[in-house]
């Protein structure tokens, strides 16, 4: 029966998201005594380490359009139907966000979306719900079942093993649409705020565009993205993508440090999953602080110089 | 163009989240609910913008109860044409989506706009479920939409930038910042709105494929550790030493 599970990757190169679902799908299926079976498209190299992080099999498909959500759809559909399979594992990232769904509404399946955790032979599936705020257990209640897991929350296999590589084909149908441009948003070496591991993000307390420096002097020498609060890119003093929140995107990084936010709720929405957080803040009432592991109650100019000489001293040394 | 919005009801985005019945259902004592801002902000201004640049008719549909009206109302004085609420408890996504779909379905609807998420399930879901019913194109978190004719260019995120795509009309498309701007009803809008038709139709039979057994709260943070703005510098060896975060 297989638990069948899609592995996005970007010209031959997997994310860690991708890993991640793929060991999600690996764990699942030891519990239910079955394999785990990844189905990828375009250029890898071998088995693209699908097999490190747990999969018994790679079906690949030579060439798909993966933003064409009805063609990935009728060839995941199509794969679990040859496999048998009646689990499909997907991530909750961009990919996931587009394709999942119609493969659920196709299979006639529950989905839980942005799963935190591994479920038993019960399908009681966690998920965090009001944007962080609260957690359910969901239970799937149909045979079929889609689960998309949600970015930094499992861990990823290191089996040492290599799977093997299965050409799959199926008729994708016709295309929905035609890409007609692709926007390389992100700068050599930027790191793409939803896959950062680490995130420093700055407020209305930097007091306008120009004083970003030392956002992004930190953020650079810690190998960190950069991100803002909405007022910020509303005025337009950063782009839009880097704004986290309710009403922007959410992140959970390992290390997300605010520099002059004050912590407003549609604010933590977006970061409140975050691992750590550190808050700098002139403001000892900031609500942010109640959020925060580590306060800094100072001007941001004043702080920022001295982080950014310390972690300097950091990067040399380690 | 005649374009279908999907709208749903959240909570405040300030409201304490609690429960009862033992864990397993949203405590509304106290809460305001507003329209999920996905849906108001990006999803419905886009369509009302459509419609004035090239004609139509912009419908809101809702799957809810009669608690449902007021913000079906504060949709239709944002500039909506009429409004159908599909009389259901919303249970779960697919039944959503079946719910939807089965209303939409031949009625010939070129667009039918939601919004990327509902900010109390976080599923970003229900589009994607309600484009496979009814086999159409699907364009996920979208920040731009413009139309000519009957094909739609519209930008959505990709992993590292963006990504520009092409397609025909009918389809479905959810919708993230950057696609319109929040606008604020009117006093004329407001009064328009109290005449403005609301039909309430029954709800196809479906199951629900998931329930929610409990809800819980995440462990709280066991508070903050300040250090000294004069060692800032500090904090970068508890970032490494305490936390593992560096
Ligand atoms: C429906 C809704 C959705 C929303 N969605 C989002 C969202 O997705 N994301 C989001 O961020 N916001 C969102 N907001 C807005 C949110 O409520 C806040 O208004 C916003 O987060 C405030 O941004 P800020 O912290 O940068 O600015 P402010 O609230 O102005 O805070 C600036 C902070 O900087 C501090 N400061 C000032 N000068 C210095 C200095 N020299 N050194 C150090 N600190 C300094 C101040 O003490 C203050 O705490 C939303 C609001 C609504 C109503
Ligand atoms: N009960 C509902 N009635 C109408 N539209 C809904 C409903 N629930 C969700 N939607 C639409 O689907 C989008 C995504 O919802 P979700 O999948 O729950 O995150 C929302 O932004 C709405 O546009």
């Amino acid at each position: 029966m297989s638990v069948l599970i899609f592995a996005d990757n970007h010209n031959g190169k997997f994310p860690k998201s991708s890993f991640e679902a793929v060991s999600y799908g690996a764990e699942l299926a030891n519990t239910l005594g079955t394999d785990a079976v990844v189905i990828t498209c375009g250029n890898i190299q071998g088995d693209g380490g699908l097999g490190n992080a747990g999969a018994a099999k790679v079906l690949h498909v030579a060439s798909a359009n993966t933003s064409d959500s009805q063609q990935m759809t009728r060839l995941i559909v199509a794969a679990a139907q040859k496999l048998g399979a009646n689990v499909v594992i997907f991530s909750h990232d961009i990919s996931g966000k587009l394709i999942a769904p119609r493969v659920a509404a196709r299979m006639d399946a529950a989905l839980v979306p942005g799963a935190t955790s591994i479920p038993g032979n019960d399908f009681v599936v966690k998920k965090n719900v009001f944007s962080g705020k609260a957690i359910a257990e969901v239970a799937m209640n149909t045979s079929n079942k889609v689960i998309s897991v949600l970015p930094n929350s499992v861990g990823i296999k290191n089996t040492g093993a290599v799977a093997s590589v299965e050409a799959f084909t199926a008729d994708p149908g016709a295309p929905g649409l035609k890409i007609k441009e692709v926007k390389a948003e992100n700068k050599d070496g930027e790191i793409p705020l939803p896959e950062a591991e680490l995130v420093v993000s700055g407020g209305r307390g930097m007091k306008g565009p120009e004083h970003w420096g030392p956002i992004e002097e930190l953020a650079k020498i810690l190998g960190a993205a950069t991100a803002c609060s909405r007022p910020v890119s509303d005025i337009g003093w950063r782009p839009h993508h880097e704004h986290v929140g309710q009403t922007g995107i959410t992140i959970r990084p390992n290390l997300y440090i605010a520099v002059g936010i004050s912590g407003a709720i549609q604010h933590l929405a977006g970061v409140n999953g975050s691992k750590t957080i550190v808050v700098v803040n002139k403001d000892p009432e900031a609500p942010f602080f109640k959020a925060a592991d580590y306060g800094i109650i100072g001007d941001a100019f004043e702080v920022m110089p001295k982080l950014i000489e310390a972690a300097k001293k950091f990067k040399a040394s380690n | 163009m005649k374009i279908l919005v999907c709208i749903s009801k959240a909570p405040d985005t300030t409201s304490k989240i609690a429960f009862n019945e033992g864990n397993s259902k949203f405590d509304e004592t106290g809460v305001q609910f507003i329209v999920n801002p996905y849906d108001e902000w990006y999803a419905l201004v886009r369509a009302l913008e459509l419609k004035e640049t090239i004609g139509g008719t912009v419908t809101i549909v809702s799957v809810g109860g009669a608690d449902y009206e007021p913000i079906i109302r504060k949709a239709l004085a944002i500039g909506a044409d009429d409004a159908v609420r599909i009389d259901a408890a919303e249970s779960d996504s697919l039944y959503v989506a079946k719910q939807i779909a089965a209303y939409a379905k031949g009625k010939g609807f070129d667009i039918i706009f939601c919004g990327k998420e509902t900010i109390n399930y976080n599923g970003s879901v229900v589009p994607g479920m309600i484009a496979e019913l009814l086999d159409m194109p699907y364009i996920a978190l979208a920040h731009k939409l413009d139309i000519a004719g009957n094909t739609a260019t519209v930008e959505r995120e990709i992993p590292g930038g963006e990504e520009i795509v092409e397609l025909n009309t009918p389809f479905v498309v959810s919708a993230a910042k950057g696609m319109a701007e929040q606008r604020i009803p009117n006093m004329r809008g407001i009064m328009a709105a109290r005449t403005k038709p609301l039909t309430v139709e029954t709800a196809i039979a479906a199951e629900a494929s998931t329930t929610i057994k409990t809800y819980s709260l995440p462990p709280a943070k066991s508070g903050c550790k300040y250090i000294d703005a004069e060692n800032a510098g500090d904090l970068i060896r508890l970032l490494h030493e305490e936390a593992k975060a560096l």
